[in-house]
């Protein structure tokens, strides 16, 4: 399980790689993207995904 | 002397010998514009002067001598206002509808360099965001001003944020010798702030209505109190919403003076469907120019006003009311190469600032004297529109005009009160009547309007309009000028040759700014 970042919506202002736990976002391409491999949904870490909670565009969603 | 001859063309014919040409000191006390944010010694603690009598958002006389420069190192935000749109750059505190650039602290650093070089003015580099500067750590934010403290040590930090943040940040602001940081504070009451605020994260959490209100307004505070304490200067900006805080405002202005706000800078709101803001959305308009200024008045006593604030993007450069962002782009600094600080322009310019400023505090005290002398107190005051390009005095020709500054003048005295920004009404040569009707709008609630130089028809069409196009004092100081008006507009008054305008409001334009400089 894996979240992802609609890069069509997404305005690159970074909020969501600071505040990922797990280090599984990074900027490519224009727009954040999210490695699914080390992308947790914050499951055991936080009571919410990180990059859903902090997106100002809301464009982190279950992949 | 390469220097001074630039900054003479920079400032305007005659600026250069003014101050040799300084009256004796009259009258002390509180003369002039010396009440509000444009207090020179007098009334203010010498340590204090120190630190904001440069500094163009913080001191009213130095916005018209001191360039700011923005740098836009931090998109990321922590909150969300019903007043911003952050697909596009936030549409209050920086102006919407014009893409910018999104800067690393390394290209910030090229770019400060560029612009100090250009522009001898520069005193204050500020970081507004486009997002927040606290949020995501401040990391971008305070890197930029470990490199900058190095580089150019001359240059004045500020910063503006939020707040949520803020008190996790105190220390490294006081560390890095950040004295003045700009706090949006737009409630004292979380039931107001539930219909301003629709989320904000905080603690690992995103928080909505009251929740959030009320971890938002106990930050502010606390960050405010944290600050003040510590001798940091603090400016509060609150964005002005018509039936959500307008009334409201005048308890956060007295909420924030307690604990040890310097200035309060009360703005409208920027509102428009094309911003795809939640107000734009829902049709929240802005307040007209005379809500606006009642309200200010009306918080006249609490903590001091900020009445100059052009509501600037987060990567402004030059002169508050102009904006030369568009000459420093990437491409261009890159295209320049490395460029060196020299210390040298700057210093002569602040020098000349300095040796201007104690003639000018003396010529302002000296005109106000003779017409609380000579005019009753019952003459009301009037409005009057100043078409300038900085430096206090009049040099802007009526159609080159990207805005006008407001001064009411009365047997009290001449204060700046605002500003109305219009659309160039004379382009290319020839006047724009479509341009010349917002202008008649913009200044609608004038008594007059100064200018250096001013053509026929619209002179005729503001004389229509009731507003007394004034050119005879050209490239005189406006205050003094503004005086002198006074003196004989209460003499016709009294005879009975002209009529008191009274009862008029103005619009407030919104739009985006797109005038370049002239």
């Amino acid at each position: 399980m894996a979240y992802k970042i609609k890069a069509s919506d997404c305005t690159a202002c970074g909020a969501c790689e600071a505040e990922c736990p797990n280090n599984a976002i990074s900027f490519k391409k224009g727009a954040y993207a999210i490695n699914a491999d080390l992308c947790t949904e914050c499951k055991g870490q936080f009571s919410s995904p990180q990059c859903a909670s902090v997106c100002p565009a809301d464009c982190c969603v279950p992949a | 002397m390469a220097n001074v001859i630039s900054l003479d063309s920079i400032l305007g014919v005659g600026e250069l010998k003014a101050a040799a040409e300084a009256p004796p000191a009259a009258a002390s006390g509180c003369a002039s514009s010396s009440c509000g944010s444009s207090d020179g010694p007098a009334d203010m603690a010498p340590e204090v002067w120190e630190k904001v009598k440069n500094h163009p958002c913080y001191s009213e006389e130095a916005h018209h001598y001191f360039a700011r420069m923005h740098v836009a190192v931090a998109p990321a935000c922590n909150i969300q206002c019903n007043y911003c749109n952050r697909k596009y750059d936030c549409s209050n505190e920086s102006r919407p509808g014009v893409v910018s650039e999104k800067l690393t602290p390394d290209q910030a650093l090229r770019k400060i360099m560029a612009v100090a070089k250009e522009i001898p003015q520069l005193s204050v580099i500020g970081i507004a965001g486009p997002g927040d500067s606290l949020a995501a750590g401040g990391r971008n934010t305070f890197k930029t001003f470990e490199m900058l403290a190095k580089k150019a040590p001359d240059l004045k930090l500020c910063l503006s944020t939020n707040g949520l943040a803020l008190p996790d940040h105190v220390d490294t602001i006081a560390n890095y010798n950040i004295d003045h940081v700009t706090i949006t504070i737009n409630m004292v009451d979380p039931e107001v702030g539930q219909h301003i605020y629709p989320w904000i994260f905080h603690d690992h959490k995103r928080w909505t209505g009251l929740d959030a209100a009320k971890i938002l307004h106990e930050r502010q505070m606390l960050g405010l109190e944290m600050l003040t304490s510590r001798g940091i200067l603090v400016k509060v900006n609150s964005v002005m919403i018509p039936g959500i805080n307008d009334e409201h405002l005048m308890d956060v202005n007295k909420a924030v003076k307690s604990r040890g706000a310097f200035l309060h800078n009360i703005m409208p709101l920027i509102s428009d469907p094309a911003h795809g803001t939640h107000f734009g959305l829902t049709g929240q308009r802005g307040p007209t120019a005379q809500e606006l200024k009642v309200l200010q008045d009306q918080c006249e006593g609490g903590a001091k006003l900020m009445r100059h604030c052009r509501q600037c993007r987060a990567d402004a450069v030059g002169l508050l009311g102009e904006d030369r962002g568009s000459e420093f782009t990437i491409d261009r600094i890159d295209a320049m190469g490395e460029v060196e600080y020299d210390q040298e322009a700057a210093r002569t310019y602040r020098e000349h600032v300095e040796g201007e400023r104690a003639g000018r505090h003396a010529a302002k005290a000296a005109a106000q004297a003779d017409v609380a002398g000579t005019v009753g107190t019952d003459v009301q005051p009037i409005l009057i529109a100043v078409a300038t390009k900085g430096g206090e005095r009049i040099n802007e020709h009526f159609g080159h005009a990207k805005e006008f500054q407001i001064y009411e003048v009365g047997p009290k005295g001449a204060k700046f009160v605002g500003h109305r920004r219009v659309d160039q009404y004379c382009e290319g040569g020839s006047g724009d009547e479509d341009a010349l009707g917002g202008v008649l709008s913009a200044i609608n609630d004038c008594t007059a309007v100064f200018v250096a130089k001013i053509g026929g028809c619209p002179s005729q069409n503001l004389k229509d309009a009731g507003i007394e196009p004034v050119d005879r004092f050209a490239f005189e100081y406006i205050e003094e000028s503004a005086l002198t008006y006074f003196k004989d507009y209460a003499e016709r008054l009294g005879q009975g040759a002209i009529n008191a305008r009274e009862g008029q409001d103005a619009v407030i334009r919104t739009g985006a700014f797109t005038a370049l400089r002239a």
